[in-house]
């Protein structure tokens, strides 16, 4: 047979090589980092600098924003809002949406709420109370998933009707009481508990040790297969941010104190980075997460390479349930109560506006779960920010609809930027 | 089995070297029908290994059906399957993947916003008992069957295929169905939405696997390209096959004649040229 044509392959028109490929060190760090912008490929770089540009722009507007106790304040602001957010990454990543998540969060805090209630109620401890809230909310989760998975009803119909169907449960059940205070100290510690400034160093020094462990012994099982370690730099200045990142807090957060109390890194800290690092360990380096990219990214091309498609979908909306069950509990115990507007408000479209200005595409397969924690804390912070300087409630509004009009602009010029690049 | 007691009868009355070696794969009377709509009759294909085998036809002949069989997505009616000698049941996509049949189709089934080590393994990721993915030697075996079969115009492996050209993503839609430890490889049409570098680069793919040992189907429209990668070809008509044809023995005019006006025929010797006077 004719072999001429087997040399031609040289000739294909893919993109140019790249003389930053070869760079390597400080100066090669930087040179993609520029070479990433000007690409368009931002990543979390736009939301940090809107980030430290709210924190400066509040510290100037009122006097008490910008104080330790203040800091303590919004991480406990942001945790609850940031759990549901961290679910509908996931969500978001298949393409589909969950319109019933805060009012799923509301029958976990009701439920939670119910089951410690003394007297009227079974009286139970929080450590038993929650983890069946979390289970309720899980089954309300598979019943969802599955109506959408299993039956083909389009996510948004499903959840929509979940959101009145939950909504309703809420309020049938608390027409009579008003309200449940929550008095189990378990669940109220989720919102109010702080760890003893020794207590937080360890905390902040475990995060810094794990982060550095999981990192090398990425880069230790690239050398034994022979992979060139793509940029140690890079490796050295993350962990060096994160140490800065974890005993920084800890050091803000032990400063603060309450008419002499002492107070310390708030519990809510520890959970809202605990579940950043499950999350994000479940969406990248797992097989299922590996799916659930996959189908968001190709339905058709995972289904043909036997991925389970249905079965990934429903497991997504359970996580999705699971997630708000702990926001809202998380939410309850900040106030100490659920009533019958539990789950209103602005807690839905706060938590996705977290996920989706933090870069989560609402087309599916790009995300990641840190643009959830990113949205939350910019939410939380002008939030906070607005109502510390005595701004008019509704400009709350009009700011955080602002921002995640250009969070979103801004992504689509990106990955319009990204894509003449690219090919 | 053996030396072969049966050879397909379009093939007897011709010369050939190897007619003795069992074929990789071989279909003998397959028939399908959906409904009223007879989409396949009688059927006989073979292909060998390191033979690529070109399956043409007209819009509806039954390529597409045929290739579904092999495929485990259609069951025939009526017919025998023998891969490497043996009769086989195929009846799914994992039969066929069992056996080490690997389809590419038309549309890659790729995922764009996974790089191209991830959409290799995509379905089969390497992994631990706590379903740890095991990422260098993913990358590591990715690069390796990269370089197996010389494509060579990927930059990084850790692109997103988003980011790839058509000729490069169809590379990666064949190395992966290749990578494997596949016998069989069927191709629908692997050239169709490609430019004449990018064609050139697949078609030289193409015979590199058969170059390699594996066997090779390939469905195309385009002559130009079967008659440049293909050793034979197998011309379907109305759901019949209507002739074999060595491609070093037959012209252009010929196949495009057996397309559109073949005769089927099942009478030994008959087949190919004797059914289309040049």
């Amino acid at each position: 047979m004719t072999t001429a044509g087997v040399e031609i392959v040289g000739q294909d028109t893919g993109p140019a090589p790249d003389d930053d490929e070869q760079a390597t060190g400080l100066s090669g760090l930087l040179h993609r980092a520029t070479a990433d912008i000007r690409s368009g490929n931002l990543g979390v770089l736009p939301i940090v600098v809107a980030l430290v540009f709210i924190v400066v722009f509040f510290s100037f507007e009122a006097t008490n924003f910008f104080t330790s106790e203040n800091f303590g304040n919004i991480i406990i602001q942001m945790a609850g809002t940031t759990m549901l957010a961290y679910g509908v990454v996931f969500v978001l990543l298949l393409g589909e949406i969950d319109l019933s998540i805060s009012y799923v969060a509301g029958i976990g805090a009701l439920t939670v709420a119910e089951l410690q209630q003394p007297g009227t109620g079974p009286g139970l401890s929080g450590l038993i109370a929650m983890p069946a809230a979390i289970v309720i909310c899980a089954l309300i989760g598979s019943v969802q998933g599955g109506i959408v998975a299993k039956i083909g009803v389009p996510s948004f119909v499903v959840t929509l009707a979940g959101f009145l169907i939950w909504q309703g449960v809420i309020v049938y059940r608390l027409a009579v009481p008003g309200s449940i205070t929550i008095q189990d100290r378990w669940i109220n510690y989720t919102g109010s508990y702080y760890f003893s400034h020794f207590a937080g160093w360890l905390i902040a020094g475990l995060v810094v040790v794990l982060y550095s462990a999981v990192s090398l012994s990425g880069v230790i099982g690239q050398m034994r297969a022979g992979i060139a370690v793509k940029d140690p730099w890079s490796i050295a200045v993350k962990i060096a941010a994160v140490a800065a990142a974890s005993f920084g807090i800890v050091e803000i957060c032990n400063r603060a104190s309450v008419q002499g109390t002492p107070l310390g890194l708030p519990l809510a800290a520890v959970i809202i980075v605990l579940f950043l690092i499950v999350l994000t360990f479940l969406a990248k380096r797992t097989t299922f997460g590996r799916h659930v990219y996959a189908v968001g990214g190709n339905a058709e091309a995972a289904r043909r390479a036997g991925i389970n498609v249905p079965r990934i979908r429903v497991i997504v909306f359970m996580i999705s349930s699971v997630m708000a069950a702990i926001g809202g509990i998380i939410l309850a115990a900040n106030v100490n109560s659920v009533d019958t507007n539990f789950g209103g408000g602005t807690l839905l479209l706060d938590a996705i506006s977290a996920a989706v200005i933090g870069g989560t595409s609402l087309f599916g397969g790009r995300g990641e779960i840190r643009n959830a924690f990113l949205g939350g804390a910019v939410i939380a912070t002008v939030s906070n920010g607005l109502n510390t300087a005595n701004y008019n409630p509704g400009t709350i509004y009009i700011v955080t609809g602002s921002i995640l009009l250009l969070a979103v602009t801004l992504d689509t010029v990106a990955r319009r930027l990204q894509m003449r690049s690219g090919r | 089995m053996g030396a072969p007691q049966w050879a397909p009868p379009c093939l007897s009355g011709r010369k050939r070297k190897n007619v003795t070696e069992t074929p990789l794969l071989e279909l003998r009377g397959i028939t399908k029908s959906f409904g009223s709509v007879q989409a396949l009759t009688d059927v006989d294909f073979e292909v060998r290994r390191g033979e690529v085998m070109a399956l043409v036809g007209d819009n509806g002949a039954g390529k597409s059906t045929l290739v579904k069989c092999v495929a485990g997505t259609h069951t025939p009616d009526s017919g025998q399957i023998f891969f490497d000698g043996q009769e086989v049941h195929i009846h799914g996509p994992r039969d066929a993947a069992q056996l080490g049949i690997e389809v590419v189709y038309q549309d890659l089934a790729l995922c764009d916003n996974l790089d191209v080590v991830q959409n290799m393994y995509l379905g089969r990721e390497e992994h631990d008992r706590l379903q740890r993915l095991k990422e260098p030697i993913m990358e590591q075996r990715t690069a390796e069957t990269m370089k197996s079969l010389a494509v060579t115009t990927i930059r990084s492996i850790r692109q997103p295929v988003a980011t790839l050209s058509g000729g490069q993503r169809q590379s990666v839609a064949v190395a992966r169905a290749v990578m494997w430890n596949s016998k069989l490889v069927v191709l629908d049409e692997p050239t169709a939405a490609l430019g004449v570098a990018q064609t050139e680069q697949v078609l030289a793919l193409v015979r590199r696997l058969a170059e390699q040992g594996l066997g090779v189907i390939i469905i195309s429209h385009n002559l130009h390209d079967i008659f440049e990668t293909a050793h034979r070809i197998t011309v379907l008509r109305l759901g019949r096959n209507v002739g074999v044809y060595e491609r070093d023995k037959t012209t252009q005019e010929q196949v495009v004649h057996a397309i559109t006006a073949g005769v089927p025929t099942k009478v030994a010797g008959i087949a190919s040229t004797a059914a289309a006077p040049a």
